[in-house]
């Protein structure tokens, strides 16, 4: 070791994996629905999605969790984005490509992406 | 990335309720159910809460289980790792709150304590150093290496107010501060993790769940007074504790944190682990040191003080565990963050080990001046069966008790000497109505005895001249004058033994004397133990009256001592009566009385 520089590149490359257990951080929550009803529909292929995604841009404020049946079957794969701010955005019939955009413009540039939410859907 | 880590407790507590079986069947489970890539298991050291092991927390929900079987693992794994559905019957019940999960940090046994020197664990791997690192560790000693000079870092410690944790309370800066001004080609840095008391495991808990802390500690105390080696004496029955720290040594080496030319700055430091055979008197500072230079541990007196004369012949500072713990965060956060905890005179925070009759046994690090109700009751979770407190002890075999009536008392160094006990490392064993003080005193007195070295006479002698006398209170074949021979003894050994040691031994006696007087007086003058626990002194006797002649007792008795016919009441023949309360344990009529 020769530099505080030289250690700090190594915390923040440690810190990532450590992120995860630090509680009441003010992370974006990226909740899929992971019920039985989820995984047929497909939900498994989304979360591995959402944890590659996030783990290939080095999102470190984003949290990857699942929950279970929220009783809309019919829009399963069903993801919930909670922001610190208080905000939710549901996304329905989900699928690793459209995870892939909604990391890119949601949680990266904070773009919601209509057309894949509920709203848009439930008409 | 893994989106989710499963944190299993390795620490003592848990391994020894089963925490590896754990984590053998959770990994399989985890692979069979194909979630390898995404969930991580990780092992860490103590969370404190022994008594609920063996413990499993899961993030990033937080969800603490309690008591986890193998046999509960597949349902976690399929429930909550892939479903995101929180096995409830599994949670810790203090943490199910109406609307969902409560933080661990605001139960009970949480809230009221100030993590410092127990930080870091059960929430890193001590296995790996990057973690340790993710929590600012070393930046310290980075810190200390580039922008403080050795004067600096003494002068924090000294602000900072931190006293010696092994329980003498002496200002640790003040040590450091002797050993910087004695000149010397050679100078050693010392780590005394030969904890002996018996209930005592907090040290065990900090090399075990944070052991870089105490590497990095050691190497600022290295760089303060100038020293380029140290040595860790390190208890050889802790080998998880051993184990983690060669590990952690052997990282610290490879990412250059120990070894030469540290941070670049021209400083060397490296340490070493030495194994001690596990004898009580090595915990002694001088005993210590001559056992690390490889003669038998035996104490020798002071002056000269380590200070001047350490470790063969040089200046050597010599911490305990977890005063070294403490000393990183010192550094980083500043010496007023540290001495805005405490008391006026005892600054930071204390861990204690719970043991004894308490619910919550484990591990807790409360400010300086919490007081024992505060420890007992509220993070404790109070006494098991609706018993009475009847005293707690503090300090082990070197310590005193402190009663009923001082359980307000705000826990500091000087506080608990003032009352007749000491700060000691931190064992803290609690005791209800049915424990017998004299009893306590001798059970502290055999330990004494056995743990004697038997160099100098006063502890030899004195403390096995002391153990008869109780053993005669006991066996109620003692006198008035027997009670004021032991008194008086206590004196002496106190006064004229060499170390530490012997000058504590009495202590137990001493400060159990001073509060339960009368329960001496009672073994003595009325030949009975009040709490029922000195078995010469009992006798177990059948109610006529109560008794249905079930014949239940006599089946019981090992010794044959219970005699009767069927439908009839029966006898106990007091000769043969080995007094082990099977009888009294079976009745179902309650017609057996101890007396």
């Amino acid at each position: 070791m020769k530099s505080l520089e030289e250690l700090k590149a190594i915390r923040d490359k440690a810190k990532n994996s450590v992120h995860v257990r630090q509680e009441g951080n003010d992370c974006i929550r990226v909740v899929v629905g992971m019920a039985t009803c989820g995984i047929a529909a497909g939900a498994r292929p989304v979360l591995n999605a959402f944890t590659e995604e996030v783990a290939k841009r080095n999102l470190n404020n984003v949290a990857v969790t699942q929950t279970g049946c929220i009783g809309i079957c019919q829009y399963e794969p069903v993801v919930e984005i909670f922001t610190p701010d208080g905000q939710k955005t549901t996304y329905v019939k989900m699928t690793p490509e459209k995870a892939a955009r909604v990391v890119a413009d949601h949680l990266v540039n904070g773009n919601v992406v209509s057309e894949y939410t509920i709203g848009a859907n439930a008409k | 990335m893994y989106r989710s880590h499963v944190l299993v407790c390795g620490g003592t507590g848990c391994t020894s309720s089963g925490s590896q079986q754990i984590i053998n069947v959770l990994e399989e489970e985890i692979k069979k159910q194909g979630l390898d890539k995404e969930i991580k298991v990780i092992k860490t050291g103590c969370f404190g809460l022994c008594a609920l092991g063996p413990i499993m927390i899961v993030y990033p929900e937080g969800s603490f289980y309690s008591r986890v079987k193998p046999d509960d693992i597949p349902e976690i794994v399929s429930e909550h790792l892939l479903k995101g559905r929180i096995v409830q019957r599994l949670l810790y019940q203090e943490t199910v709150a109406d609307d969902g999960v409560k933080s661990l940090n605001d139960t009970t046994f949480y809230k009221k304590q100030h993590r410092v020197a127990l930080r870091n664990c059960g929430v890193i791997n001590p296995e790996n150093i990057d973690e340790y690192i993710a929590m600012d560790g070393y930046e310290a000693l980075g810190k200390v290496l580039t922008e403080y000079t050795p004067e600096q870092v003494i002068q924090v410690i000294k602000d900072s107010g931190l006293r010696g944790r092994g329980g003498g309370g002496f200002p640790t800066g003040v040590k450091w501060g002797l050993a910087r001004m004695n000149d010397a080609d050679q100078k050693y840095v010392c780590c005394n993790a030969d904890e002996g008391d018996p209930g005592a495991f907090m040290d065990r808990s900090i090399l075990e769940g944070d052991p870089h802390a105490v590497l990095e500690a050691m190497a600022i105390a290295g760089y303060a007074i100038g020293a380029t080696q140290g040595y860790i004496y390190v208890r050889a029955e802790y080998p998880i504790a051993v184990k983690r720290l060669e590990i952690a040594i052997k990282q610290a080496r490879e990412y250059g944190l120990l070894g030469k030319n540290i941070f670049d700055s021209g400083f060397d430091f490296d340490i070493d682990l030495r194994l001690g055979a596990g004898a009580f008197v090595c915990g002694e500072e001088t005993a210590l040191m001559t056992s690390i230079e490889g003669h038998r541990g035996e104490p020798h007196p002071r002056p000269p003080y380590p200070a001047v004369k350490g470790l063969f012949q040089k200046p050597t500072i010599l911490n305990n565990v977890e005063t070294y713990a403490n000393i990183p965060q010192i550094i980083l956060k500043g010496a007023d963050w540290f001495s805005s905890m405490g008391t006026e005179k005892s600054k930071g925070t204390k861990v204690f080990a719970l043991g004894g009759k308490i619910h919550n046994t484990g591990l807790v690090e409360v400010p300086m001046g919490t007081t024992l109700r505060e420890i007992i009751e509220e993070i404790g979770g109070g006494i098991p069966d609706g018993k009475k407190f009847k005293a707690a002890q503090t300090g082990g075999p070197s310590g005193g008790c402190i009663p009923a009536e001082h359980i307000d008392i705000p826990i500091d160094y000087d506080n608990l000497i003032a009352i007749g006990s000491m700060m000691g490392s931190g064992g803290l064993i609690v005791m209800d109505e049915d424990t017998c003080m004299v009893d306590i005193a001798k059970f502290f007195l055999e330990f004494t005895v056995d743990e004697s070295c038997g160099k100098c006479t006063p502890c030899r002698v004195g403390t096995k001249r002391m153990l008869e006398l109780l053993t005669k209170i006991t066996h109620g074949t003692a006198t008035m004058e027997d009670l004021d021979r032991l008194e008086e003894l206590c004196y002496h050994v106190k006064a004229n033994s060499l170390c530490g040691l012997g000058q504590t031994a009495p202590n137990p006696v001493l400060s159990t004397l001073r509060y339960f007087r009368d329960e001496y007086i009672a073994h003595v003058v009325d030949k009975k133990c009040p709490a029922g626990v000195c078995k010469a002194l009992l006798s177990y006797e059948i109610d006529e009256n109560k008794c249905k002649g079930c014949t239940l007792c006599a089946r019981v008795c090992p010794a044959g001592a219970i005699t009767g016919d069927v439908k009839n009441p029966h006898h106990i023949d007091k000769n043969k009566c080995i007094k082990c309360g099977a009888c009294m344990e079976k009745c179902r009529f309650g017609a057996i009385e101890k007396k």
